[in-house]
């Protein structure tokens, strides 16, 4: 049979590698999960005062001082999660459109086999995701959309925020699909990055199920604290 | 072993099954749906030679047979996917040409596709060109070698957990029903069992660099999705090439960008 008018609708040619790609992703969400580590220790301060909640953010804000000036830590963070956020923003986008790209027309019936409820939402959780440290940066940490307003202290931001159950849902809700996206993202970043076998993978899967539930758990403590009265 | 030929209680009647199959005229021309009904199917036979009962069928009646590939109805050629129920090859991890009736129930009704990728471009019906794989396999998946008198097999000794995992990664048969069940139809697992396979022997080692960067190149050309590592492929796969083959593929790309092969172009 011959298919030489076969329609081949051949995309452009990939300017990137795909799996240059992905160990961007892979790379870019380790910086990021490295700095939550360090975030979830700082948030859980709030549970010994404000004095101390609050000192952490002016020691975040001179650490270095005086061999780095004025706030270079800080701001050397900021643009290292800057640049992590964007690459790792740009390589899930690329990613998206060439897998849309690869099935235009999808089955009538399609029955998962083996993907996790985790690796399915890595996209649109991711966007959630996006979406709420857009939020949270506007809330806790410039004030904009904070009731407490910019001229306040870090500790009362935090307590104002949380004491408005909606606001805690929608935190909860995206940490949530934070941590199932670090279920799947550390399991596939070992991958990606070439680190994974048959021998590790268990043990790989069951570290990624554990780190994301300590972490989300240590997120979900300060604003439920702050709900329920215990952190006021 | 007792015959139930004659044993009226035992003598199983034929299944009658609703099978619903995607009918494409061509590769340019749109596609649908069509319900056939289909009586006393034996639950011995295969997949295929159910197909075939339906196609004498179509045939006396005038219409024209359901198109579908196959070669060697053996489970080794890799020529027969279509996607049964949602999965590739069917409700069993296996080819399917050796997908029994017996996994399937009386009444059952059966969605019968073609796999759907870009780079797996229809040709008709059920069946769709996989020349795509020949060409990722062109980009590098051989080793160059001067022929002549076989050399003598101790000269070259390989530890024997590597040529057991590159014999395992050396049984792809090239099937496609990866990239049919990749929710992103990337080609990933396919091009991993070739890289692991050449990349464990020793006769593999003077092209590794140059193969993994142009064997996923062309698999990127061709249209296929990029991997997000999750696992419906090997599930899928009727060889289970296993996902370690993927992290061993990305391991020698991002080693042999470093240093510094790039794809020929
Ligand atoms: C801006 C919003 C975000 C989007 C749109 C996004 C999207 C994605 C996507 C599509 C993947 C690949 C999915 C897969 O491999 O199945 C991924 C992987 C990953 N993400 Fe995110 N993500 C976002 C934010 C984050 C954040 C805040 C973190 C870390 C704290 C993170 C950590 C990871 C990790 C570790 C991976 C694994 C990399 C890999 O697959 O090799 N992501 N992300
Ligand atoms: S990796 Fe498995 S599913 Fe993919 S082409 Fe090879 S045999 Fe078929
Ligand atoms: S016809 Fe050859 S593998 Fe099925």
């Amino acid at each position: 049979m011959t298919v030489e008018h076969a329609q081949r609708r051949t995309p452009k040619v990939a300017k990137t590698n795909s799996v240059f790609k992905k160990a961007v992703m892979a790379i870019s969400g380790i910086i990021m999960v490295l700095y939550l580590i360090a975030h979830v220790i700082g948030n859980l301060k709030a549970f010994s005062g404000a004095e101390s909640f609050n000192s952490y953010s002016g020691w975040i804000r001179t650490v270095g001082n005086p061999a780095l000036p004025g706030q270079t830590t800080l701001w050397v963070i900021r643009i290292v999660l800057l640049v992590a956020v964007v690459a790792h923003f740009w390589a899930a986008v690329s990613l998206w459109r060439q897998a849309k790209r690869a099935r235009p027309q999808g089955y009538v019936t399609k029955k998962p086999t083996a993907q996790s409820y985790a690796s399915r939402t890595m996209r649109w959780g991711g966007v959630i995701i996006g979406a709420f440290i857009i939020y949270h940066i506007l809330d806790l940490t410039t004030g904009t959309v904070n009731a407490e307003g910019f001229d306040s202290t870090p500790y009362e931001r935090l307590v104002a925020s949380f004491q408005n159950p909606f606001v805690t849902i929608f935190y909860a809700i995206s940490v949530i699909l934070l941590g199932m996206h670090l279920r799947h993202g550390i399991w596939s970043a070992t991958q990606t990055l070439g680190q994974s076998n048959r021998r590790r993978e268990k043990t790989v899967s069951a570290f990624a199920v554990v780190f994301a539930t300590a972490l989300t758990i240590g997120f979900l403590l300060v604003p439920f604290s702050v709900l329920f009265g215990l952190i006021d | 072993m007792r015959s139930s030929v004659g044993n009226p209680a035992a003598e199983k009647r034929g299944m009658n099954l609703t099978l619903r199959i995607w009918r494409q005229q061509g590769p340019t021309v749109k596609g649908k749906m069509v319900t056939y009904k289909i009586t006393d199917i034996s639950p011995d036979m295969s997949f295929l030679e159910m197909l075939d009962v339906l196609n004498e069928q179509l045939i006396l009646q005038g219409d024209d047979p359901v198109a579908f590939d196959h070669d060697c109805r053996e489970g080794i050629c890799g020529m027969c996917g279509v996607m049964i129920n949602g999965q590739a090859h069917g409700p069993q991890q296996t080819t399917t040409c050796q997908l029994h009736m017996r996994s399937f129930a009386d009444g059952d009704t059966i969605d019968i596709e073609p796999w759907r990728a870009t780079a797996f471009p229809i040709i008709k019906d059920l069946a769709v060109d996989r020349r795509a794989f020949d060409r990722i396999i062109q980009a590098g998946g051989y080793i160059s070698v001067p022929t002549g008198t076989a050399p003598e097999a101790h000269a070259t000794p390989v530890p024997k957990a590597d040529s057991d995992a590159a014999f395992d990664a050396a049984t792809c048969i090239g099937c496609g029903a990866c990239v049919a069940a990749c929710p992103n139809a990337s080609s990933m697992l396919f091009t991993a069992a070739k890289v692991t396979h050449l990349g464990l022997l020793p006769q593999g080692q003077p092209e590794r660099n140059d193969r993994v960067v142009n064997m996923v190149a062309q698999q990127d050309r061709e249209g296929f999705g990029g991997c997000t590592n999750i696992g419906e492929c090997s599930a899928s796969c009727p060889k289970g090439i296993s996902m370690e083959t993927i992290s061993r593929l990305n391991h020698d790309l991002l080693g042999a960008l470093r240093a510094g092969a790039r794809p020929k172009s």
